[in-house]
């Protein structure tokens, strides 16, 4: 990376408050700054103190590039930035241009400069374009980093939600299985439902497919191996809650369900499950 | 030599693992049981595997053997107490261990086996 030269960190300092200034006039262009997510006062702050690191880091660590530890304050500074606004819900443009618009005021400043300098202007708005680019790489990085861990954390949520596996009777357990089925999912429910037949005892389990939106070869798959993980630990499986679609589905896939017990609905199910362990019901006088 | 050891009870022959099956113990206890069950005429044989965390796909042969081997020598086996761990294992390896018999305690395996006996 060309490093900024001393005469250009010196004409920032200089006119901090002016450079300051003027980018908030072009974040102001774009919109940002009378965004309501924002606190008022907050982006004035920001943009302070993001030059205030710029000068300091540069004029210190220059040519090592970003990753050095001159830079490590701006870095920390950018990264809270951008995780602060990936948590108020901005897009990654609006992250980005805000680094990105301090790059018209800069080029300004430094055109007054070296007004008389054409070669030496070339050079420093290089550097400084090449700088402003890796500290807004940077941003929308850590910015994407924070979006995929807030979406990995629901994805390890609504696993653990979707999974409940109710006592219906004594001896009987029901499983509602709901939304897509896929083969880490199935795993934990496979889990979920043989430790709980384990610590209840239970010796039917009911495993309910209303919820399930489609059954492909691979759910049909998945579901064989839970039922036959039942039928390994001594309990009998039952499916119920298959809709006359997904019945139609495993008859045109041609899908063997090697002598599952299905049933149309969860009441079914009960029904076989409480006759075969002896239940009769009836009705009260 | 290490053995399992092998209970009589009444027509009945019980085993519990105890220990980490390794591959000669499990032969051991193949040549062991038919001795035993032609011995005593044995009608049923229940295996205990609850204690048993870990299984490879050699252990998982071996129990559809022991099991198969019985039933030629008009015994009926009843597998009893299978960790989770140990049933998603055999399931993933593609062991799904067809003719045998299976419940999920010593008990239900005991009266699952006189019911079956007193059926034939």
């Amino acid at each position: 990376m060309t490093a900024l030269s001393q005469r250009t960190i010196d004409v920032i300092r200089k006119n901090e408050a002016a450079l300051q200034a003027s980018w908030m006039a072009s974040l102001e262009a774009s919109g940002l700054s009378r965004d309501a997510r924002l606190p008022a006062g907050e982006l004035e702050a920001q943009t302070r103190e993001f030059i205030r690191l710029l000068v300091s880091s540069a004029s210190v660590g220059d040519a090592a590039g970003l990753a050095s530890n001159e830079w490590a304050e701006t870095r920390t500074f950018l990264e809270r930035l951008s995780r602060n606004r990936a948590l108020q819900g901005f897009d990654s443009q609006s992250t980005a241009s805000f680094i990105f618009s301090l790059k018209r005021p800069l080029f300004d400043l430094l055109q007054t400069e070296y007004a008389s300098d054409p070669a030496e202007l070339a050079g420093q708005v290089w550097a400084s374009s090449e700088l402003l680019d890796s500290l807004g790489m940077h941003t929308i990085r850590t910015f994407q980093k924070s979006r995929e861990e807030v979406i990995a954390r629901q994805q390890e949520e609504l696993l653990e939600l979707s999974t409940p596996v109710v006592k219906l009777w004594d001896g009987v357990l029901a499983l509602p299985m709901i939304g897509t089925l896929d083969s880490q999912r199935t795993q934990v429910v496979m889990e979920s439902l043989l430790q709980r037949i384990v610590e209840t005892g239970a010796e039917i389990a009911i495993i309910d497919i209303t919820g399930v939106p489609t059954v492909d070869t691979l759910v049909a798959q998945h579901l064989l191996k839970t039922v036959t993980a039942i039928r390994l630990m001594g309990a009998d499986a039952i499916i119920s809650g298959v809709r006359p679609q997904i019945a139609q589905t495993i008859v045109h896939l041609g899908l063997d369900l090697q002598g599952i017990v299905t049933k149309a609905n969860l009441a079914d199910a009960l029904a076989l499950a409480l006759k075969r362990s002896g239940f009769t019901v009836s009705k009260a006088g | 030599m290490d053995r399992i050891p092998i209970l009589r009870m009444g027509e009945f022959l019980l085993v519990t693992i105890q220990v980490d099956m390794h591959d000669q113990l499990a032969l051991t206890l193949q040549d062991d049981l038919s001795e035993q069950i032609r011995r005593h005429g044995s009608r049923g044989v229940l295996i205990d595997i609850s204690a048993l965390d870990i299984v490879d796909s050699f252990i998982g042969r071996m129990i559809a053997t022991i099991s198969a081997l019985s039933k030629i020598m008009d015994a009926e086996t009843v597998l009893v107490g299978m960790q989770p761990a140990v049933a998603i294992t055999l399931v993933e390896l593609g062991l799904t261990l067809p003719g045998v018999s299976t419940a999920l305690n010593v008990e239900r395996g005991m009266s699952l086996l006189r019911d079956r006996v007193r059926s034939q």
